[in-house]
């Protein structure tokens, strides 16, 4: 089976500064992969490749069958990402928000089911009631973080990219997310992320990456093998 | 490209409706334009209404810059930029989606100052319908163009100084061919204003080809 990210001397840049400095990865399809490592490591600039967000000016780089070298435009439908920032209008409600990154996900002839779905993620994410009328700008930073996880599930993506999903949710917050994204893993879709979380990022992913100076140092299999160090570099 | 254009229109009108920055401060500022211009001139309103027709379209200028900055503006914030290249939207779509809401504020905000331009400069209306196809041609170059060069400077610290440099210039020749017709329209100049229609039309449509063609690369290096 075709690998869902496929990562080969990935040389990018932001700015002057290679923030990946030939990172080699693989991941399969269905895996949960947490990218390690100290700030500056490359971790956030790894999810920005994927997503098509960071150009690539070297080496090979294939997400989920596209090609980013030759199109990094192309793959942006199909990957759902969670950042910092979290993609939203300051001015929108929270249904609004959602609603809009629903109907631009979908096709033009299914727009009744974009809003179909907006309803229930955003009650799924506690944004229902009075919360889903209010404008994003007067939620608090953990509901504005819900807000962003709403618009992420509801594009149903095949691959999920997340950089520190659990910060500023609450611990409730934090266990609804670890299972949307074992939902999302159940359904089909590929999940990598970045955390600072130690166990709790831990436990959910199959394999851990540590980074650090835009490369991959060292990679640990999944909890069902041994869990011993394994050098890539 | 169509429904993305739709989606995005629909988005930035819905967010200048609930943020009343345009009803707020981009309209004040226009009329509050005119009115200086009208004590800066003359108060007998000679000069004034030989005049409108440039100071009409002066002030919409003015306005057009902070119309365009606006709609870069709402992309700066937590990521907005990425979040609309992430949904993977055609980028022609975006820029007409984009180009459409400053054109539907800008006609809106021509509309409050035509009221402006009558009651404070006394200017008799006429030519209706050189007025309005002058105005709806230039109105589309103001915000195709404002949409390209507001593109192009969204991703730089120092967008807010930059944009006039960049835009006003290129805007001159609509200024300029507007307050023609315009003047022809409302009998202060015997010219063919049409002409001027047809100058206005070819600035419209280079700058929509040049955004419908050149908007995705424009977003990606921003």
């Amino acid at each position: 089976m075709a690998l869902a990210v496929q990562l080969r001397s990935v040389v990018a840049l932001v700015g002057r500064f290679p923030a990946l400095a030939g990172v080699d990865l693989d991941v399969a399809p269905g895996e949960v992969v947490l990218l390690r490592g100290p700030n500056g490591a490359g971790k956030t600039s790894v999810l920005r490749a994927c997503a098509g967000l960071l150009a690539i000016v070297s080496g090979e780089a294939s997400v989920l069958g596209h090609d980013l070298r030759r199109d990094r435009r192309s793959v942006r439908r199909h990957v759902g990402m969670l950042g910092h920032a979290g993609f939203l209008y300051d001015d929108l409600t929270a249904e609004e928000n959602v609603r809009f990154v629903a109907r631009a996900s979908e096709r033009a002839d299914a727009q009744a089911g974009a809003d179909a779905r907006t309803g229930p993620v955003l009650a799924r994410l506690g944004l229902g009631g009075r919360l889903r009328d209010v404008p994003v700008a007067r939620l608090s930073a953990g509901q504005r973080r819900r807000v962003s996880i709403a618009a992420l599930v509801v594009r149903s993506s095949r691959l999920w990219l997340l950089d520190e999903p659990h910060a500023g949710l609450d611990v409730e917050g934090r266990e609804l997310l670890d299972e949307l994204v074992r939902e999302a893993v159940g359904a089909g879709a590929t999940v990598l992320f970045t955390s600072h979380e130690g166990d709790r990022a831990a436990a959910l992913a199959d394999r851990t990456v540590s980074m650090s100076g835009g490369q991959v140092q060292v990679q640990i299999p999944t909890p069902d093998e041994p869990k011993t160090a394994v050098h890539v570099a | 490209m169509w429904r993305d254009a739709a989606l995005v229109a629909g988005k930035d009108l819905r967010i200048e409706a609930r943020s009343r920055v345009a009803t707020n401060q981009v309209a004040p500022f226009a009329v509050l334009v005119l009115v200086l211009f009208g004590f800066a001139l003359d108060p007998d309103r000679g000069i004034l209404s030989r005049a409108s027709a440039g100071l009409f379209w002066v002030a919409v200028l003015f306005s057009a810059l902070l119309a365009v900055q606006r709609s870069f503006a709402i992309e700066a914030v937590d990521g907005g930029s990425d979040g609309l290249r992430l949904l993977g939207l055609d980028p022609a779509g975006i820029f007409m989606g984009k180009a459409a809401a400053v054109f539907v504020e800008l006609a809106a905000l021509e509309l409050l100052l035509t009221v402006g331009v009558v009651v404070l400069y006394g200017v008799d209306l006429g030519g209706a319908g050189l007025m309005v196809a002058t105005a709806a041609v230039a109105t589309l170059g103001l915000a195709a163009a404002g949409t390209v060069y507001g593109a192009l400077s969204a991703g730089l610290r120092v967008r807010e100084t930059l944009l006039p440099l960049l835009l006003l210039p290129v805007l001159a020749p609509v200024l300029l061919s507007a307050t023609r017709a315009w003047e022809v329209a409302l009998g202060t100049s015997v010219d063919d204003g049409w002409r001027w229609v047809q100058l206005l039309a070819v600035f419209a449509v280079v700058y929509l080809t040049f955004g419908l063609v050149g908007f995705g690369a424009l977003m990606e290096e921003s």
